[in-house]
């Protein structure tokens, strides 16, 4: 139990190197843990941006790119999955994902369920140096938002009721056991693969998930022809920003500790970020002619994608280096990607975090710098290019899991409930038709 | 008495306005309209998915006048609303029977 809590502790940023003197600033003594003011301020702190991130953040973000008469019904989409999220962590998320499995060939795959609602969670249980509540509550804020990323490519077209089966299942099922591979001392983590933040485990995650979404769904009626332009990018805009601030506490707060690799992490953060959104808004002045608003707040997004596995791996130049790459390709991906292929991807949830995430993950192997964190050797500064084996292993793995999963989840829904509303509820708009509101008269 | 209905690019709407007045003709009713005309609308692309803009955004401007200002009122908005691109609009003229102010009840000649 303590090695298991400390592995967690330290596990996030470590990827379960089980070096634990690693971290950096971690002055714990290894057999007894103790808790720490500090961290804990700060885990506190981070938890609060990280929900900021999908309430009201992601809600506004995917808001308003959709079309008036779908606004309520995609807000409801991040609202409603934080509510029942939330709640499914409490119950076995958080058991199957932390918790070590007795059977040891098991926990290479899924957690125990020692936890199931918490019941074993004392007011005093520690992970690492921060409360094990804490610990609990800062994931399920992970718990919340990778689940619902995936409604940006199932917008304008996904029943209410399909959706919220579809986060549930699919937050047991396929992101419980991959954060346990990665994070909770599974198969991924054994093999070395770097994640800080959940490059793989949320992003390409959340992404993949997106990607077979909104292929198993089909294009929205008029894809092709209509006008499917946002309604209103004001709002994109203040939920891009709202995403941006909260992912410090996504970045530097999964270092789980408050010294210097969260300081690290924070940097690099912001350095790849504006990278991306530069990177993106230039490629599109130059291909085509203007830079667009959408396209600025979708590069600081893929920045901020693809720089969550690497920060507080990398130093600033990797940083720089990261969201100029993500920036480029995640915009290749978003626009002529999703033409060549002919996918609806409607708020390019893969395009974005499927593409950005994979992106990280790799470069993550490329980027990777011992001096800021000795967990991580890379191959451009540390000679480190095996490092790149397990990065692109943690990238088909998830993938190939994340995929089929979604795969099987969304047929199964389809059989019982049904994935997408009828043609009429379409065409005069959901805000109407599911949730009875609209967003102004 | 002539009923003229002219549909305009939106931005050439005060030219022909200023000018109109400058001719001595007493009011007129701009509506906001979408149109189409022989090139039919485009398409266009917007993040990777393209659409059709079928109908563009024009004004419709509809002056009454006596039916000897006719082809003066037809030479200013020619040559006011023209651009000489694709899109630039028409002009239609209808017989107009009767014409009532109603505040005073004038009607006609007298109520232009």
């Amino acid at each position: 139990m303590n090695m298991q809590s400390l592995k967690k502790a330290g596990g996030t940023a470590l990827a379960g190197l089980g070096l634990l003197a690693l971290t950096a600033g971690a002055a714990f003594a290894q057999d007894a843990p103790k808790l720490d003011s500090g961290d804990t301020a700060w885990m506190l702190t981070s938890t609060a941006l990280v929900l900021l991130m999908t309430i009201p953040g992601l809600a506004l973000f995917y808001g308003g790119m959709v079309r008036k008469k779908n606004v309520l019904a995609t807000v409801a989409q991040s609202f409603g999955a934080t509510a029942l999220l939330s709640v499914l962590w409490m119950v076995v998320g958080y058991t199957l994902a932390f918790k070590a499995n007795a059977s040891e060939s098991v926990n290479q795959f899924v957690g125990g369920l020692d936890y199931i609602f918490l019941k074993p969670l004392t007011l005093e249980s520690l992970s690492g140096t921060i409360p094990e509540s804490l610990f609990i509550v800062f994931q399920m804020t992970f718990a919340i938002i990778t689940p619902a990323l995936i409604a940006g490519a199932v917008a304008d077209r996904m029943k209410f009721s399909a959706f919220l089966w579809f986060v549930g299942l699919w937050l047991v099922l396929i992101y419980a056991p991959i954060a346990h591979w990665v994070w909770g001392g599974g198969w991924l983590a054994g093999l070395g693969a770097l994640d800080f933040a959940g490059g793989a485990v949320v992003h390409l995650n959340a992404g993949t998930a997106a990607l077979v979404a909104c292929i198993v769904l089909g294009k929205r009626r008029g894809y092709g022809t209509e006008n499917m332009s946002p309604h209103n990018l004001v709002l994109s805009v203040i939920g891009a920003s709202l995403l941006w601030v909260g992912w410090f506490g996504f970045n530097a707060g999964s270092a789980v500790t408050s010294g210097f690799n969260a300081a690290m992490a924070m940097l690099a953060t912001q350095i790849a970020t504006a990278a991306a959104a530069l990177a993106w808004m230039v490629a599109e002045w130059v291909i085509a002619k203007k830079p667009s608003v959408l396209g600025m707040i979708s590069g600081a997004v893929a920045g901020l994608v693809a720089i969550t596995p690497a920060a507080g791996f990398v130093d600033p130049m990797g940083a720089l280096f990261i969201g100029l790459i993500a920036g480029i390709v995640c915009y290749i991906a978003a626009v002529w990607l999703k033409r060549a292929l002919g996918y609806d991807d409607s708020l390019d949830a893969w395009g974005v975090h499927g593409v950005g995430g994979a992106v990280g993950a790799i470069l993550t192997g490329v980027f990777a710098n011992s001096a800021i964190n000795s967990a991580g050797k890379g191959w451009l500064i540390d000679g480190n290019i095996a490092q790149l084996g397990p990065q692109f292993i943690s990238v088909a793995a998830v993938f190939v899991y994340c995929g089929i999963g979604t795969f099987i989840i969304l047929k199964v829904i389809d059989l019982i409930v049904g994935l997408r509303v009828p043609a009429e509820v379409e065409v005069e708009g959901l805000d109407i038709n599911l949730h009875g509101e609209t967003v102004h008269d | 008495m002539k009923l003229i209905t002219a549909i305009i690019k939106p931005f050439k709407l005060d030219e022909v306005r200023e000018q109109l007045s400058a001719l001595g003709i007493q009011g007129m009713t701009v509506t906001e309209v979408k149109g189409y005309g022989r090139q039919k609308g485009h398409t266009e692309i917007y993040r990777g998915a393209e659409y059709a803009v079928s109908f563009l955004p024009k004004l419709k401007i509809e002056v009454a006048v006596k039916s000897e200002m006719l082809d003066a009122v037809i030479d200013t908005v020619t040559a006011k609303a023209k651009t000489g691109q694709i899109g630039d609009g028409k002009i239609f003229v209808t017989p107009l029977e009767q014409v009532v102010r109603i505040r005073t009840g004038e009607t006609d000649g007298d109520a232009l």
